[in-house]
């Protein structure tokens, strides 16, 4: 014989994975509480990973539609007080209408009338209130559309009336509500102070720059005539979707070439930005839940294979006695913790989008799991049974066989 | 089986134990001799038994001779290979294949069917699969248990269990069974059909070391070595 040859003691794979599951099946009970430390950590992570990425994506698609091609520019704060002069040129909306990738554009001005109050066509009413403080801007005709507006009656004031200093009006709907203007057929007039501005539209709604609702709109040459405007304030921009950023980087080139430092451009955050910024809030404390949770996954599997190993001491000295190598033992302890891991990561990742999907349907969500994370799960949880199979599977393979049957019996 | 009729042992057949002043010392602050300086020659076919008192170093030498453990000094060559100078590994392979081991308390796995518990002694040195389970079946027919093949060992009686244990530890077809104390949990009627099992195993060719402080079972041998405080000595039978 030549014991040392070929003749060394072996044990094929289908073996092993046989006696291997035949262990752990021997005591079921145990083996389902085992794996349990390891289904609660992954489908924590899971779950985690997938809400987080969910809700990010839930508030990306939020912002897309308004935000995402909403830009502004407005002079940038010297910090001299309100001294400085706007660098906003009258020609604001022609210079960034030629822009590529602009829907449009409006200069927006507030417009000191002295403090004046402002009324409609006087009726004599002694109890009603019939002046008010309402705000009054000045506007270039493109800004209606630029913040998403729509008129409920009558028509927004063209550049025909700015260059003729027309001094026409258009009410935002509460202001109109307030003046009790809810007609413009019959050119309604209402006067701010002694300057008397006849009615010609009514806005429904914007969807950006809410003040403008409670608001008095006239076109920025009436403003310079009647109220002695100098610059405009700020210009409001609407731009293609996915434009914002190439607009935001020309706007202020556009408006002053000679002084664009002098400009503050807002322009939405980058939508990979917004979605980052909410999954790695979400993410930061769950991952660590999740973790903390595997931790105590993978210590539940070294404590419960520990002990196994000591329960097992005569069938491991029994083992040895057939034939069994050192490393037969350690293998054999080591595939059942890598399975009761694997298959913890397998019903955990499937917990984990369970909760994911019952989460985004009681919010109306649409989930949303990159594909690799359910499908890595089960190898994650492996990797984390075989690691905390480790020791007990080595203190099984260094026990003597001599030892192991004495103890064992 | 074939029932030979027992023939005297001739001289010539091949030692499968040749053990030559072997010594088993266990440390600690006072080492004890466990086995002295032992010389021992079982030949191929030959049944003997070791007897001796509790304490008297009977297991020391069993797990010597079974390749469980290594001796402190001396020589031991197993059927023919100088085992002192293998590696763990080595003894590992050379023992679940050359030697067959029955023990007191059977050591059958509880959750594994009386086949299942007889192919353990087969997994570990390259059967191949589908042999495994016809030569289970005919270690369980020779054992007489072909009729208890899908029972667990919950559901059988002791002389059944340990002859489960001797189908396992005769499977592999070793070149020798060791047998410690195989009746040390059984009763007297039991113990007779196990020694019965085992003159008929010794009849198929089977070469036997059973150690055991009960003369009942070492008269059944054909010879007999006492062990006292780790000395052996040979005895008439």
């Amino acid at each position: 014989m030549r014991p040392e040859a070929q003749n060394r003691s072996h044990l094929g794979i289908r073996d092993l994975f046989n006696e291997a599951l035949s262990g752990m099946l021997a005591r079921p009970g145990r083996t389902v509480l085992t794996i349990l430390g390891t289904v609660l950590g992954v489908a924590a992570l899971v779950a985690t990973l997938g809400l987080a990425k969910t809700a990010g994506n839930q508030i990306v698609t939020r912002f897309d539609a308004l935000a995402a091609t909403s830009v502004s520019v407005e002079n940038r704060d010297e910090g001299y007080g309100d001294t400085a002069i706007s660098v906003i040129p009258w020609d604001a909306e022609e210079r960034l209408t030629r822009l590529n990738g602009v829907v449009a554009a409006g200069t927006l001005s507030p417009v000191s009338t002295q403090g004046a109050l402002v009324r409609s066509v006087p009726i004599n009413d002694p109890l009603g209130q019939s002046e008010f403080a309402i705000d009054v801007y000045a506007t270039s005709p493109g800004l209606l559309d630029a913040v998403a507006g729509r008129l409920a009656t009558g028509r927004y004031f063209d550049e025909g009336h700015s260059e003729r200093h027309d001094p026409v009006a258009v009410l935002g709907p509460g202001a109109a509500r307030r003046l009790n203007i809810g007609r413009v057929d019959q050119q309604p007039a209402l006067f701010v102070g002694d300057t008397t501005l006849v009615v010609i539209g009514v806005i429904d709604d914007v969807a950006r720059e809410a003040s403008l609702l409670d608001a008095i709109l006239i076109p920025d040459g009436t403003a310079r005539e009647l109220f002695d405007l100098q610059a405009p304030a700020e210009v409001h921009i609407r731009t293609e979707l996915g434009a914002a950023q190439l607009i935001g980087s020309q706007a202020a080139l556009a408006l002053a070439p000679n002084q664009p430092e002098r400009l503050t451009v807002r322009v939405p955050p980058e939508p990979g930005a917004v979605k980052s910024a909410v999954e790695s809030d979400v993410n930061t404390l769950f991952l660590v839940l999740g973790g903390v949770s595997l931790l105590v996954g993978a210590i539940g599997i070294a404590n419960v294979t520990l002990v196994s190993v000591l329960e097992r001491i005569g069938e491991i000295g029994l083992r040895r006695a057939v034939g069994a190598a050192r490393r037969h033992i350690a293998v054999q302890f080591l595939v059942e913790s890598a399975t009761m891991g694997f298959v913890g990561g397998i019903i955990g990742a499937s917990a984990g989008v369970l909760v994911i999907v019952v989460v985004s349907a009681g919010r109306e969500w649409t989930p949303v799991l990159d594909l690799a994370v359910p499908l890595l799960a089960p190898f994650a949880g492996a990797v984390i049974g075989l690691v905390a199979g480790l020791y007990p599977s080595w203190r099984a393979s260094m026990l003597e066989p001599v030892e192991a049957l004495r103890e064992g019996g | 089986m074939t029932v030979v009729a027992r023939a005297p042992v001739a001289p010539a057949t091949a030692p499968i134990v040749e053990l030559e002043k072997v010594s088993r010392i266990f440390g600690g602050s006072t080492p004890v001799e466990a086995v002295k300086e032992a010389d021992l020659t079982v030949r191929s076919g030959e049944y003997v038994s070791i007897v001796g008192p509790s304490g008297s170093g009977k297991s020391t030498l069993l797990h010597v001779l079974g390749l469980l453990d290594r001796p402190t000094s001396g020589r031991y060559r197993f059927d023919g290979v100088d085992v002192g100078e293998l590696s763990d590994g080595g003894r590992t392979a050379l023992r679940g294949r050359g030697i067959g081991f029955v023990f007191q308390t059977f050591h059958l796995l509880a959750y594994r069917t009386v086949l299942e518990n007889v192919t353990t002694g087969l997994i570990y040195n390259r059967t191949p699969r589908r042999e495994r389970r016809r030569w289970a079946t005919t270690a369980l027919e020779q054992v007489g248990l072909g009729h208890r093949m899908d029972f667990t060992p919950r559901q059988l009686s002791g002389g059944e269990s340990q002859r489960v244990a001797i189908a396992r530890a005769v499977v592999a077809r070793p070149n020798l069974l060791l047998c410690d104390e195989p009746t040390g949990n059984l009763d007297t009627k039991t113990t007779e059909s196990i020694l019965d099992l085992f003159d008929e195993l010794r009849r198929g060719g089977l070469t036997l070391v059973v150690i055991t402080h009960d003369h009942a079972v070492s008269h059944r041998a054909e010879r007999r070595v006492e062990i006292i405080d780790g000395v052996l000595s040979e005895r008439a039978s």
